[in-house]
């Protein structure tokens, strides 16, 4: 499945509760846009590492790898590779 | 104290019926248990119900003056009465009783409207001019004591409690969209406003003047913090300044164990309630009982500091344990008493507490909220502050780091990685300008909730984000013109007195879960000369670096043990989400209910499918973040307050004549 649709159903699952008139681009800032707040980002690290297996080292969890739809699947996509 | 009623025809020319005072008083009896009365002609009528603290034979209420053409019903106490009566009995006036109520009256008389600045108390009061055809409606300076009232078919209805102007057979209760977005954003509803059309407050430090038809609102008081007073102080030695604050929170003090009933102290085991216990002691003949909260977990839990206060003190110390499933359960009784959602459980252990100072019979406490607000004792002006610093130099990680060392749980408890941190807290960092500077992040934060509401609920207020968002935009409160000018710190207090203080802490925190159990709360920190004293401080006497409340670590170190002066203040909380979904228990039936789509859809107010993810994260064990557990309190309360006061709300029988009551119409006189 779509790596970016998967992030996006998980956060309006979990994060936004419904994506019922609430959107956002795949480039937008995940905290500007108040989808996480700053603690929401560890829910975002327990949900790869255990949907993608991938283990996620305390320096990683950086805005450049986690703070948007497209950051977190590039992310996600360099460490499957 | 006591809850007070009444009916006024504005316009309306028909009779009015005093068993709907009595319907109304009767549904708040909780508040004054003791006595009630009533007054009533054609064109008014004023009732009350009392919870009799002062002159405990004499001072039943409604009171008149000598010839009975000014009657009053008050709530509350005027604390100075003893040197206002002084004063008046030498200017003539004569007293029937020893209450503080009655000073109001000849006050009225002797002064006019403009009294009500000599007043130094907590009250709200009606007072009725028969001649001058006349309805004087007043609430204190910070709004301790509620007042609210409503405009129905050409009558101005007025009560300390919303329950009592639903208890009026015209009132019709719908929730008001605009009151709902406020309270999911700022955590309390701005200015008059009530979470009820078309139902308002009587602000703080405010008074209606109701005749010819006309209702007019002015203020008599306003928060200020003149930077030109402050300028003042800082020329003077510190010492000096200490001991003048020092002599006022005496005064303060002494000034409210004024009562013909025994005074207790509530006791956190903070720096405010220790000070207040410990000058009490020291001031006052009072054998001091006091009162306090623990919690099962220790994230929340004060009992040792508690107990060792109570042991330096040599207090008689009572304690309640309170546990998530007793919060769980009594939270809908909570909110029958807050009458308005809430985004924290924090006022139910209030509840309890208030409950076990009932069972010992006390009727008065001392409690110390205002000094949080008043000497900056919250995290949130380190924030704004260090924030302010960073603003500086915005590309310092020293200076960004800052942050964390005023947040260390969360670091601690690996919430969250440094850089999400600091890239959270760089939010607007540059736009010092904004006058919600200090609060923006956490009204940014709270509005996530909002997702939760129903299309047309958000559609009743169309652009509320994208307005509060507007660079510069004013989040809907009255700012004084010089507002700009004050000191950083002194705007961040003002939005958090101005809104949370009055619109959450005295109400849902105070009045409403003391008065449940017809328990009187008294601020020492809110008498006004206090608050003046403190509004015209210089900013580092309150918050120096980041050590808070300054100048009262001083001054306690005259009173209390050094281990609880250097305790670095700790926020009153309570629990969450295992109050309602406990781990190893059931969620308690009320919440499944609440929660579910049926109700969700009667009531109309929040999205069904949005609210069953959220229930379904918690019961898959997820554990929610703070924003997350504020929307769950939010949703919760709001379809309890629509269950209970607009779906299923039921008018009370009237006071009866079991009721010690007394009737006093014109018609007798």
């Amino acid at each position: 499945m779509d790596l970016e649709f998967t992030i996006r159903e998980y956060i309006a699952r979990n994060l936004l509760f419904s994506e019922d008139g609430y959107s956002y681009s795949d480039d937008a800032s995940l905290l500007n846009e108040g989808i996480i707040d700053s603690l929401g980002v560890m829910e975002l690290v327990a949900f790869i590492e255990l949907e993608y297996g991938i283990s996620v080292k305390d320096s990683e969890i950086t805005p450049e790898n986690f703070d948007s739809v497209n950051n977190l699947a590039n992310y996600i996509r360099g460490k499957l590779a | 104290m006591c809850g007070i009623a009444g009916i006024f025809n504005l316009t309306s020319q028909e009779p009015i019926c005093v068993d709907h005072v009595r319907q109304m008083l009767a549904s708040i009896r909780h508040r004054g248990p003791d006595q009630y009365g009533i007054y009533y002609d054609e064109k008014a009528a004023v009732g009350n119900a009392r919870l009799s603290i002062l002159d405990l034979y004499n001072g039943q209420q409604p009171i008149s003056n000598e010839d009975d053409t000014v009657w009053v019903v008050s709530n509350g106490e005027i604390f100075n009465y003893v040197e206002l009566r002084e004063d008046l009995i030498n200017r003539g006036h004569s007293f029937r009783t020893q209450s503080d109520t009655e000073v109001l009256v000849h006050l009225f008389e002797e002064y006019g409207t403009g009294f009500i600045e000599q007043l130094n108390g907590q009250f709200s009061f009606a007072i009725w001019d028969v001649e001058r055809q006349l309805l004087f409606l007043a609430r204190d300076r910070l709004g301790v004591r509620p007042l609210f009232y409503a405009l129905i078919s050409g009558r101005l209805v007025f009560a300390s409690e919303i329950k009592a102007l639903l208890s009026y057979p015209y009132a019709r209760a719908a929730l008001d969209p605009l009151a709902l977005h406020e309270i999911f954003t700022f955590w309390a509803p701005l200015n008059a406003h009530t979470v009820f059309q078309n139902m308002n407050q009587v602000e703080p430090g405010h008074f209606l003047l109701c005749r010819n038809g006309q209702i007019t609102d002015r203020p008599y008081w306003q928060l200020r913090f003149p930077a030109e007073a402050a300028q003042a102080q800082s020329t003077r030695p510190f010492l000096e300044v200490l001991e003048q604050f020092h002599d006022l929170l005496i005064d303060a003090t002494r000034l409210r164990l004024r009562a013909d009933v025994p005074v207790g102290a509530y006791l956190s085991g903070g720096l405010d309630s220790s000070t207040l216990s410990a000058i009490v002691k020291n001031h006052t003949s009072n054998h001091l009982n006091t009162f306090s909260i623990s919690f099962n977990d220790p994230a929340f839990d004060e009992s040792c500091y508690q107990q060792r206060m109570a042991d330096f003190l040599g207090t008689e110390h009572h304690n309640i344990h309170v546990s998530n499933e007793i919060i769980g359960q009594i939270f809908p009784q909570v909110i029958w008493h807050t009458e308005i959602p809430i985004l924290r459980t924090a006022p139910a252990p209030m509840f309890l507490l208030a409950q076990l100072v009932h069972q010992h019979q006390f009727k008065v406490v001392m409690t110390g909220e205002g000094a949080d607000e008043f000497l900056a004792g919250y995290d949130i002006f380190k924030e704004d502050h260090l924030r302010r610093f960073w603003a500086e130099a915005p590309d310092s990680t020293k200076r960004s780091r800052l942050l964390e060392k005023l947040y260390p749980d969360i670091q601690a408890s690996n919430q969250t990685s440094q850089a999400f941190f600091t890239a959270f807290f760089r939010r607007g960092l540059l736009e010092v300008d904004r006058p919600d500077y200090s609060h923006m992040l956490r009204w940014f934060t709270s509005r996530r909730s909002l997702r939760f509401f129903s299309k047309d609920l958000r559609q009743a207020v169309p652009d509320w984000e994208e307005q509060l968002e507007a660079q510069g935009e004013k989040c809907g409160i009255p700012f004084p013109a010089d507002y700009m000018g004050w000191h950083p710190l002194h705007r961040a207090q003002y939005l958090e007195i101005m809104i949370f203080l009055s619109g959450y802490l005295l109400s849902s925190q105070g009045d409403r879960v003391a008065m449940a159990h017809s328990v009187e709360g008294r601020y020492p920190f809110l008498d006004h000369r206090v608050i003046q004293f403190c509004n015209q401080l210089p900013p580092n006497y309150k918050l120096r670096g980041l050590t808070e409340k300054y100048i009262l670590r001083r001054l306690a170190s005259n009173y209390i043990p050094p281990e609880i002066i250097k305790r670095s203040k700790r926020p009153y909380r309570a629990p969450i989400q295992d109050c309602f979904f406990p781990k190893s228990s059931k969620t308690p039936d009320y919440v499944d209910d609440m929660l579910s789509p049926g109700q969700l859809k009667a009531a109309e107010l929040f999205n069904p499918i949005a609210v069953e993810h959220l229930v379904k994260k918690m019961k898959q064990g997820a554990k929610l973040s703070e924003s997350d557990n504020m929307a769950l309190v939010g949703i919760l309360s709001s379809q309890i307050v629509y269950h209970s006061f607009i779906a299923n709300f039921s008018i009370p029988q009237p006071l009866s004549e079991a009721d010690d009551l007394k009737i006093c119409s014109k018609a007798r006189i």
